[in-house]
């Protein structure tokens, strides 16, 4: 008897040390893993304060308002991981939007405008990647004077004034679904699962990687570290000019003078996901959850009538406090 | 059988300055040949002028057998030349299978959006270093996890498993504990036995000693002794690199 229960002992230890309970003890698990435990505790706090938050109609108009920032986190999440930053992303935005807007006003029809839209994006992504790569200028720098090109060449662009975009096909893009699922953060996500699988199964993410991993050593291993950090930018502005496509879908129209917030929020998001600013880590799924955690605390605290002005503090301090989680890092 | 590297005569000046004034070097397969000479002696402008970073004045260099003038070190190792520097060249947000095929990764499909197969990279990476390292870490885990000896010997073995028939070695243990220095040293008589020539840079004549089947001594960017490792003793090599009688 006394050995049989010794037997039990043995398997429960054997149970524990394979099982989650070691997982919760290592502090990096909880560093890699902040924004989307974030997530779930700001969800639960939310789900008890007001029963409307955990809704199908809530949760999917929390992924509808999220969506044009997971584009843009997914875009800076690839200026990020090789160590740099898209400042430029206020700019670019409001400029291809622009784009859209001329082109489909001007009668180009829908697909070209969309692939206009994404052209001009692309464009500045490439003027910022050359800056960067060939004429050697800080990343910062030179996405910061991007921004302010960008805003100026859309104001002229656009003869300062805004307009509407009115088509059907737009409106079905904004409201339409697949069953319940809404084709709006469809494609979001989408384009972070295609970027995750970049970084996790292709050559040329793995090579974006060592890039920001170690610049020395991944030339001395023959990658072209110019040409690598070219295309993320290109990648990048590709991504803002898609994102400007959904801006005029959920808003009907381009504003020349748009000032964004979303050029924060969605380096926050990348942050909050555990991609090091130093960059060599691409954490897709965290910067994902990064854009949810945000999103999340607007939504939360429109519901609860919580006064919009302490909305940015609430996401200043969960910005920080994701910084902090992340030194546990592994 | 015609050495891996046969350097004879080579020169090199920087404006005035005379690095190398004559250089002698030969490394056969399957054997170590240690590099030795005081700080200044030459022996880095020597590796730079067979890994392509400087091009010799004067002086040939024949790689297996073949005069060569290699325009970069990139163009070296396309012809078969790795070099272990001290920095190593790993990444280390990338898992020890990532860094072994770092640039020549497995991939199905085409174009710039190559499918990676993992599968296939990592029991290869596996196979190659499981057999060659006494301290073997797991594949799967980030270089940032490993200890100093196992990225030293993670970079020596990815160097020698592209098919290459000369590694250098700058230094391979300089920054390492001693049980550590063990698990190179073993993997450097390990790769003896794979056919390829090592050419190792070290300041541990004791090491050398251990390791090495010839050394090669230089003094004032000349080659001044060479002996086989067997028939010297540390007090003769002290001696020639100090510049007293051979």
């Amino acid at each position: 008897m006394a050995r049989r229960n010794y037997v039990s002992i043995v398997k429960t230890e054997t149970l524990k040390s394979t099982g989650i309970a070691p997982k919760l003890r290592d502090p990096g698990f909880w560093g890699d893993n902040a924004a989307v435990i974030g997530l779930i505790v700001i969800g639960a706090i939310f789900s008890m304060l007001t029963p409307y938050f955990l809704t199908w109609a809530n949760i999917s108009d929390l992924l509808v308002s999220a969506s044009i920032l997971l584009v843009l986190a997914t875009a800076q999440q690839f200026a990020i991981v090789t160590g740099g930053i898209d400042l430029s992303i206020a700019g670019n935005l409001p400029w291809a939007a622009v784009v859209f807007g001329l082109a489909y006003n001007g009668g180009l029809g829908m697909g070209v405008s969309i692939i206009a839209a994404i052209l001009a994006g692309t464009l500045v992504g490439a003027v910022n990647g050359l800056v960067i790569a060939k004429l050697k200028v800080n990343d910062f720098i030179a996405t910061l004077g991007m921004l302010g090109v960008m805003n100026g060449v859309a104001l002229i662009v656009s003869d300062g004034q805004s307009f509407s975009v009115n088509s059907h096909f737009l409106q079905a893009l904004a409201l339409g679904s697949i069953g319940p699922v809404r084709y709006f953060y469809l494609i979001a996500l989408l384009i972070a699962a295609g970027a995750h699988l970049v970084f996790t199964h292709t050559a040329f993410g793995t090579h974006v990687l060592a890039t920001g991993g170690n610049r020395e050593a991944a030339r001395n291993m023959g990658i072209p570290v110019s040409r690598m950090r070219i295309a993320v930018y290109i990648i990048d502005g590709a991504l803002v000019g898609l994102a400007a496509v959904l801006l005029v879908a959920r808003t009907g129209g381009s504003d020349p003078s748009l000032q964004t917030s979303e050029l924060l929020t969605s380096i926050a998001s990348v942050v909050l996901g555990g991609s090091s600013l130093f960059g060599g880590r691409a954490a897709v799924v965290g910067t994902v959850a990064g854009a949810l955690v945000l999103t999340t605390l607007l939504n939360g605290f429109t519901l609860l009538q919580v006064s919009e002005f302490y909305q940015p503090i609430a996401v200043g301090i969960v910005v920080i406090a994701a910084a902090v989680l992340s030194r546990l890092q592994r | 059988m015609t050495p891996v590297l046969d350097i004879r005569d080579v020169r090199k000046s920087f404006g005035a300055v005379e690095a190398l004034r004559g250089a002698e070097l030969l490394c056969p397969a399957g054997e170590v040949t240690a590099l030795v000479g005081d700080n200044g002696a030459g022996k880095s402008t020597l590796i730079r002028c067979i890994t392509g970073v400087h091009a010799p004045d004067s002086g040939s260099i024949s790689f297996r057998g073949e005069a060569v003038a290699f325009s970069s070190p990139t163009d070296a190792r396309a012809r078969g030349i790795e070099t272990v520097y001290q920095d190593l060249a790993l990444i280390e947000d990338l898992a020890v299978w990532q860094n072994m095929y770092l640039n020549r990764e497995l991939t199905r499909g085409f174009g710039p959006f190559r499918w990676l197969e993992r599968r296939r990279m990592i029991d290869e990476t596996q196979t190659r270093l499981g057999r060659l390292l006494v301290n073997m870490p797991p594949v799967r885990a980030k270089v940032r996890r490993l200890s100093g000896g196992q990225r030293q010997s993670i970079a020596i073995g990815r160097a020698a498993s592209w098919g290459s028939s000369l590694v250098i070695m700058d230094e391979p243990t300089a920054a390492l504990g001693l049980r550590e220095r063990g698990a190179v040293e073993t993997l450097i008589g390990n790769l003896r036995g794979e056919g390829i020539a090592q050419l190792i840079i070290s300041h541990d004549l004791e090491q050398v000693m251990r390791i090495s089947d010839s050394i090669w001594v230089m003094r004032g960017g000349r080659t001044i002794a060479n002996w086989r490792t067997k028939d010297v003793d540390r007090t003769r090599i002290v001696a020639a690199i100090a510049g007293g009688t051979v």
